[in-house]
């Protein structure tokens, strides 16, 4: 059996199919293995509500576990009252950060993907669009909040447009490189094989492209919520960073740490999400495989 | 009517290739260079014939086959095949690559399925034919296999599937088994053998490999060291299968490898007083 590509370009490494230590010997440890792995975060979790328990430490700057999870339950699943601003909040919150993210990513992945493609593959479209897009990319997301600001005003407009343009700029960048990369007899040999020249682009550039494209999505999607917190701190009101924020203002560290906790899972979600699709789709790009 | 009817056929079945003073430059914009790859070339190849591309490095032999397959146009003459003159590629001739070309997110059933249906054929055939072609080249079993997972050889026989099943008058082969290992590569020429004695196509091949030549073609071209032209051609008079260790073969294999050794020694002595870049492998 051919060992096939050992390294099938910067996107695969990306992509994050495990260490090379891991793909080369895999499972051979199995649930052992897993079970290792899971003994530094519990320990490090034991070791933090042990001092907390304690009294090891002051804990108003940094609130033991259990008091962060009774938080978190509260904002989950207590009553909304007037007294009580967070309580029973969560889900409202994050389907607003969520719709945020959801919607600026769709919006940056089909002008970014389209772009991005036709870039790489025509001249005329990469000497029109490709320096505007190398001008504007070193300036900061972030900078460009006050004036996101100033022309939509606190309101999902700001917020969306922002997200939308931090995610389209690693996405447009690697579909550029995508098509760019398209090996030059796949197109030789789809033309020989009688694919019109206007088709080439879906039957070749598109498909040869695929490891970038998601490359692209998945750095995306993760700099979509790097930016709603940013977005929900300044610029509209609702969502886990608008609540990050609030919590900030009265001081309450447990309500902040629940708040990071949050985000981290549902960035690590949609990424898996992402993850599962490219997957399944590039099921021909997996170069070393374990037989 | 009865007589244009024959004559359409004559014309698209017969699969001659008339190359006339063939010319390729490659422009070095950075260096202000022009690297002359073909200067030229005339050669004629007959329908149903075995023709072998053979010279040094640098000779344009790729360029040649580049050019007759379409993928680019001279700078000056003429490739006619069939006199009609050659402009863009297309499944009149069909090509196999040196690296495959195999498309790695088709299993091999689809590769082998792409021209056909390209061709817009119906299901029944395309998996009919699909199945015939992939059993010519014994990789029956391996239809689910994506390229990734097989070996250079079986890759190869593949891409050789892929082409036959469009069914072109012309194959080109541009050094096709050079990246497999040298037990593989007997048995691929074998095949390659068997396939042009049973389909009767005009075949163009591409090699380094001098016995190779002699195993394989009807005609060797010897190609002179860049600017390619035609120094000589062999025609090979001896019978298929051919024996290699035979006195015959072997008297081929001294003839050849003189004619040879003069072209590869001016590209060596051109090297060590230019110090010039690979001259095939830039513009490949």
């Amino acid at each position: 059996m051919a060992t096939g590509n050992v390294v099938t370009g910067p996107a695969a490494a990306q992509l994050g199919r495990g260490r090379l230590a891991a793909r080369l010997r895999p499972g051979r440890l199995g649930w052992k293995r897993n079970l290792r792995r899971l003994l530094m975060p519990v320990a490090l979790l034991a070791l933090w509500q042990v001092s907390a328990s304690f009294d090891l430490y002051d804990p108003t700057f940094l609130p033991a576990p259990i008091t962060v999870l009774q938080s978190l339950w509260q904002w989950m699943f207590g009553e909304r009252t007037a007294f009580a601003w967070y309580s029973g909040t969560w889900l409202e919150y994050v389907y607003l950060s969520t719709s945020r993210v959801m919607i600026g990513f769709a919006i940056a992945a089909v002008i970014g993907g389209t772009l991005g493609i036709l870039i790489g593959w025509n001249e005329l479209v990469a000497d029109l669009f490709d320096p505007v897009v190398q001008w504007l990319r070193p300036i900061p997301m972030t900078a460009w909040l006050p004036f996101a600001t100033f022309i939509f005003g606190i309101r999902e407009g700001a917020a969306i447009s922002l997200i939308a343009m931090g995610a389209f700029y690693p996405i447009v960048v690697n579909c550029t490189t995508g098509a760019e990369q398209t090996p030059k007899n796949l197109v030789r040999a789809a033309l020989m094989l009688g694919t019109p020249p206007r088709k080439i682009l879906l039957r070749v550039v598109l498909p040869a492209a695929l490891p970038f494209i998601f490359t692209g999505l998945r750095l995306g999607i993760g700099i979509g919520w790097v930016l709603v917190i940013v977005v929900e701190m300044l610029a509209v009101k609702g969502g886990i960073g608008y609540a990050m924020w609030t919590a900030y203002q009265f001081v309450r560290i447990d309500l902040i740490i629940a708040a990071m906790f949050t985000i981290g899972v549902l960035g690590l979600v949609t990424d898996r999400l992402l993850l599962a699709i490219s997957r399944r789709l590039l099921r021909w790009n997996t170069g070393l495989r374990a037989r | 009517m009865e007589h244009r009817a024959q004559g359409t056929l004559e014309r698209t079945s017969a699969g001659g290739i008339e190359c006339r003073s063939v010319r390729k430059a490659y422009h070095d914009a950075a260096e202000g260079t022009e690297l002359v790859a073909l200067d030229g070339l005339d050669l004629d190849i007959e329908p149903r014939e075995f023709l072998t591309l053979l010279g040094p490095s640098g000779c344009g032999k790729s360029t040649l086959l580049n050019i007759i397959a379409g993928f680019e146009k001279p700078d000056g003459g003429q490739v006619y095949l069939d006199g009609r003159s050659v402009t863009q590629p297309g499944p009149d001739r069909g090509v196999v690559f040196q690296d495959y070309a195999l498309f790695p997110w088709l299993n091999v059933q689809q590769n082998v399925e792409y021209g056909l249906r390209e061709k817009r054929l119906g299901r029944a055939e395309i998996e009919e034919t699909t199945r015939r072609f992939i059993r010519m080249v014994g990789l029956t079993g391996f239809e689910r296999r994506y390229p990734h997972e097989l070996s250079g050889g079986m890759r190869q026989r593949v891409a050789l599937s892929r082409v036959l099943a469009i069914n072109p008058q012309i194959l080109l082969m541009d050094e096709p088994f050079a990246a497999v290992d040298a037990q593989t590569r007997v048995i691929l020429q074998e095949e390659l053998q068997r396939i042009w004695m049973q389909t009767q196509k005009t075949v163009v091949f591409v090699t380094h490999s001098v016995d190779e030549a002699i195993y394989l073609s009807d005609r060797v071209t010897v190609m002179t060291a860049g600017p390619g032209t035609v120094k000589a051609i062999v025609p090979i008079d001896l019978p298929h299968p051919r024996d290699a260790t035979s006195d015959a073969f072997n008297q081929y294999r001294r003839k050849i490898t003189q004619l040879i050794e003069v072209e590869s020694r001016k590209v060596f002595a051109a090297a060590s007083t230019v110090t010039a870049g690979d001259a095939e492998a830039s513009p490949a």
